[in-house]
């Protein structure tokens, strides 16, 4: 055994990874940072190229049915299916969640429901054996939170004020360190686990330890069924990945499992190219690999990472556009000690986008830092240029505020990879709010008394001082009602959907973070700004409820570098973070916010009426931290501009700032673009901007593949904080993806 | 100097911060309100007259550059002054570029040159870069694009600036049936390639994205039919540049 793993580890250099589990340590004493350029890189292979060709037939026939396949009689474990294949002889990296491609599974533990909705929607019908067991002999998550809501919560959610809880369906947002998988072997995780149950046998059993002793127990379990599941497809996990090949396979191999026990909201990978670097190096130092053999184990890798998929709701799919997974993958970045993380295999993620085509999965993220290698920048600014499909975070903000081994979860969510989980908590709706606010706590569509009754604000003209003490009560209902939301959800979904898997790869204890986040915030800033800078006026219907209002004069609007309206968005952050950390939070997490909406700015739109702003009712929130569409009147950078100003600090689970530029809008010429993208990214995290996902596109083309669908099948555009197929978007997030602001010239 | 340019006030239409569009990298552009011409494809009639912009001091315009400053240094880019014909008004223009040059900002002046001559040599010491629109060649057909302008006040002030050294980067804009026949593209061309510092030339395609502001402004927008230039159309001009040995974008 001993020997083994030093033949495992041969080459490698380092002794603390070696004593206890620590891959961060490894990647610093075996990363090979690479200063060059792209000119290295190797094309797709013809075995690539077949393999993904006979994918591609099937994602046509999945577009159109909704679905490809699903299994209806089998609730997904990490062994309930058999092994299954694309195409056995001409697989590099093996691996799929159910027994055939894209067929996808059921996972009822999260609640029934969502998959029988699921299954309906698609023309299938659950087994009826399933029914029985989870609706008779056994509770889900879903009926757990249901039975546990106090009313107020039931009322805010019905009010949509609180909303995209993942109350009946996996929260996901946890991310394995799945590197450990290949570094270690399963047996050593295995002994670690045991060694951490065993302190806990001297303890009393309180309710904590007694949660703890449980849930490493299902831990130690749930790797012994990631042993088992690796065996039926020939592989020996027990010990350490003996070469490039295999360190990917072992670490797909832990995904994988990981996919096959949770239909996570988002199911992200961490930060695993530098890591499997250090393993293609030593291969090809040692001329056992080739480029062409270590871009072709990438290529295999990654179209694993594209039919990752789960059974979901049309409904889910109208809040998270276009079927996402958010197969998260955070490239680059700078390590503590000032060398960059940067290697070759960093670009041979983002060269799958060329040797297999652009697509949203994985979610390639980039962190970025000025201090970046220039190749590593021009080549990232190319790759956005011509495939619109990477995402950028800030990773001088990440690495001071988390490590350097940080990956991100979902669009924007830093966490120290294996030793931070976060608790994921959707978001409320502040432009909502206000008009709660406003309405003394009646909700402004319905008319029904949805917070507790409140004086509401009277007058002709609404008075800023007046709207804003009110708006700053309703927050603390707003703060309260939401983390008592999330507290009984997770408390429910530790009980009934625990994730054995991703936490056996994460240290023990583990730091817990509870991520709420917030919707709709330039509305509500350019509502407040209307209200203090021109005047407002509220018109009411016949029970006093202000419906609508007329504006008369200018105010300054969120997204022009213009501080009277920015410090109004600065102030909501800080302020409702600040309520948020005053709630006491389930399992003593860290609050954390986030300024994110996915895409379900469209439907919190559609549940908010008619605002302060002149945004009339049911018309879609401006996504994530972006400026209201149209309203960003002096270009990119200033909206950037404005943006960065939201302070990290009280937005620790990130800020997102999605922009479109035209072609035209970076440069004349190809290399005059790359270079002035490289340039304003540098410019934008430098300014202390977190997030920016970045669309090279015409108008036209969008226009054209909203006629034409069958004619874009692999176009792709960032939306907030991840990637999706365009044509796969709804009709009403194609209008308004078109009608958000695009920055060219004139 | 400085103790003046508190004092001294312009016009200025509105200002953006955009990228490659305007001179290199990512740029504070100014749009300086009125212009002596009224050319036929103007996108911006709403810069027409000085009253069309809002009064501004130096300190004004330097305060919201300073803004962008930063990111302008670490992005790589600098100052344009553009219109408008910025030209019109010399006096503020000489005074925010000298401040932009303190900063050590890269400057740029987008202009038609037909002002040129109000530009004197203090002003020309503050400019990194000249984006020059030629609108034609010939006499003619340059009077008629422009309704009000004459041609030679912009080969004139092309030639000063290329005595001074300061870059050059033509533009000249492509419209059908106006300025596109083989021949007035051939004079812009033979201008041109007598102007030694001449670093690049822009064919910048006709659009009618400006139609709107005509209808707001109740103008009548003379080329409302005209169709933006063809793909081959594009490449032939361009190939007319190119073949006189100039980089074309």
């Amino acid at each position: 055994m001993v020997q083994e793993r030093g033949s495992a580890w041969r080459g490698f250099t380092g002794k603390g990874w070696r004593d206890r589990i620590d891959v961060a340590e490894f990647i610093h004493d075996n990363v090979t940072p690479y200063e060059g350029d792209a000119g290295f890189l190797a094309g797709p292979t013809p075995r690539t190229e077949r393999l993904w060709r006979e994918l591609q037939r099937m994602f046509v026939e999945e577009r159109k049915r909704g679905i490809y396949d699903v299994d209806t009689h089998t609730p997904s474990t990490i062994t309930a299916h058999v092994p299954g294949y694309i195409d056995r002889s001409h697989e590099l990296i093996v691996g799929l969640q159910t027994s055939a491609p894209l067929r996808r599974a059921i996972m009822p533990a999260g609640g029934l429901r969502m998959v029988e909705a699921g299954l309906k929607a698609y023309g299938y019908a659950l087994d009826p054996a399933v029914h029985a067991i989870y609706s008779r002999y056994r509770k889900t998550h879903n009926d757990g939170v249901f039975d546990a809501y106090p009313a107020d919560v039931l009322a805010a959610r019905r009010a949509h004020i609180i909303t995209g809880l993942p109350d009946a369906y996996g929260r996901g947002r946890i991310i394995g360190d799945y590197r450990r998988v290949a570094l270690y072997g399963v047996d050593r995780l295995i002994a670690e686990r045991r060694e951490r149950k065993a302190t806990l046998d001297g303890q009393l059993s309180s309710e904590e330890v007694i949660r703890d002793r449980e849930e490493l127990a299902e831990q130690i379990r749930a790797l012994g069924e990631l042993k088992t599941m690796a065996a039926g497809y020939g592989s020996d996990i027990s010990g350490p990945a003996t070469t490039g090949r295999e360190a990917i396979q072992w670490l797909y191999f832990a995904y994988l499992a990981a996919t096959k026990e949770q239909n996570g909201a988002a199911m992200s990978l961490g930060r695993t190219s530098t890591f499997v670097d250090a393993y293609l190096q030593r291969d090809l130092d040692e001329g056992t690999l080739t480029e062409s053999g270590a871009q072709e184990l990438i290529d295999d890798f990654v179209i694993k990472l594209r039919i990752i998929r789960f059974l979901r709701t049309p409904d889910y799919d109208e809040l998270f556009s276009g079927d996402p997974t958010w197969v998260t993958e955070a490239l680059g970045g700078i390590g503590s000690d000032g060398r960059p993380l940067v290697t070759r295999s960093s670009f041979r993620y983002l060269q799958a986008l060329y040797n297999l085509g652009p697509a949203p999965e994985p979610n390639l993220t980039v962190l970025w830092s000025p201090a970046l290698p220039e190749g590593f920048k021009r080549f990232c600014a190319q790759v956005s240029i011509d495939t619109s499909s990477i995402q950028y975070e800030n990773d001088d903000l990440i690495r001071a505020a988390y490590s350097d081994d940080t990956a991100i979860a979902c669009c924007v969510s830093a966490m120290r990879v294996g030793k931070d989980m976060q608790f994921f908590g959707a978001r409320a709706n502040l432009a909502k709010t206000l008009l709660y606010a406003i309405n003394g706590g009646r909700d402004e569509l319905t008319g029904d008394q949805v917070a507790p009754p409140s004086p509401p604000v009277t007058g002709d003209v609404l008075d800023y001082d007046e709207v804003f003490a009110a708006y700053d009560r309703m927050l603390d209902w707003l703060a309260e009602t939401y983390v008592d939301a999330l507290n009984v959800i997770h408390y429910m979904h530790d009980k009934y959907a625990y994730e054995r898997l991703e936490m056996a790869l994460h240290d023990y204890p583990v730091h817990r973070f509870l991520a709420t986040g917030i919707a709709g915030l330039s509305v509500a800033a350019d509502s407040l700004s209307a209200i203090k800078y021109a005047q407002v006026k509220a018109l009411r219907d016949t029970t006093g409820l202000a419906v609508d209002y007329a504006v008369d004069g200018d105010f300054p609007t969120f997204g022009n570098n213009d501080d009277r309206a920015d410090a109004i968005a600065v102030d909501l952050v800080e302020r409702f973070m600040a309520k948020i950390r005053r709630q006491p939070a389930y399992r003593n997490a860290e609050p954390s916010l986030s300024v994110l909406t996915i895409t379900s700015n469209v439907v919190y739109g559609k549940h908010t009426g008619t605002t302060p702003d002149g945004r009339r009712a049911g018309e879609p929130f401006a996504p994530g931290a972006n400026p209201m569409n149209g309203r960003d009147r002096h270009g990119l950078v200033a909206a950037a501009l404005s943006v960065a100003k939201l302070p990290y600090r009280c937005a620790r689970d990130g800020i997102s700032l999605t922009s479109t530029v035209t072609p035209d809008g970076l440069g004349h010429s190809r290399d005059e673009r790359i270079a002035n993208l490289a340039g304003v990214l540098d410019g934008f995290t430098d300014a202390g901007g977190f997030h920016l996902n970045v669309n090279v596109l015409d108008r036209t083309t969008l226009e054209d593949a909203m006629a034409h669908p069958e004619k874009y099948p692999q176009l792709t555009i960032r939306v907030s904080g991840y990637a999706v197929n365009f044509v796969r978007l709804t009709r009403e997030q194609q209008h308004d993806v078109i009608s958000r602001t695009f920055h060219g010239s004139l | 100097m400085t103790t003046m340019a508190a004092t001294v006030t312009g016009s200025v239409h509105s200002f953006d911060v955009s990228t490659g569009v305007d001179g290199p990298g990512t740029r504070f552009v100014a749009f300086l309100a009125g212009c002596p011409l009224r050319c036929q494809y103007c996108h911006s009639p709403d810069t027409w007259y000085q009253r069309n912009g809002r009064p501004t001091t130096v300190d004004e315009l330097v305060t919201e550059i300073r803004r962008y400053e930063r990111f302008i240094k670490v992005a790589g880019g600098g100052v344009t002054l553009s219109g408008g014909e910025p030209l019109q008004q010399p006096g503020f223009v000489r005074e925010v570029l000298a401040r932009c040059k303190a900063m050590g900002l890269h400057t740029a002046l987008d202009t038609s040159g037909f002002l040129g001559d109000r530009a004197d040599d203090a002003l020309l010491d503050e400019v990194d870069l000249v984006l020059l629109d030629i609108k034609s060649g010939d006499p003619d057909t340059y009077r008629r694009v422009t309704r009000t302008g004459r041609l030679t006040p912009t080969i004139r002030f092309a030639h000063r600036l290329a005595a001074r050294g300061i870059p050059i980067w033509v533009r000249f804009v492509l419209v059908p049936g106006l300025t596109d026949s083989a021949a007035n593209v051939a004079t812009v061309a033979d201008i041109v390639a007598d102007v030694p510092t001449v670093e690049r030339v822009e064919v910048l395609p006709f659009h009618r994205l400006g139609a709107a502001k005509y209808t707001a402004l109740g103008l009548d927008f003379p080329l409302a039919d005209t169709e933006p230039p063809a793909p081959d159309l594009l490449d032939r001009v361009r190939g007319q540049f190119r073949d006189r040995g100039l980089p074309v974008y």
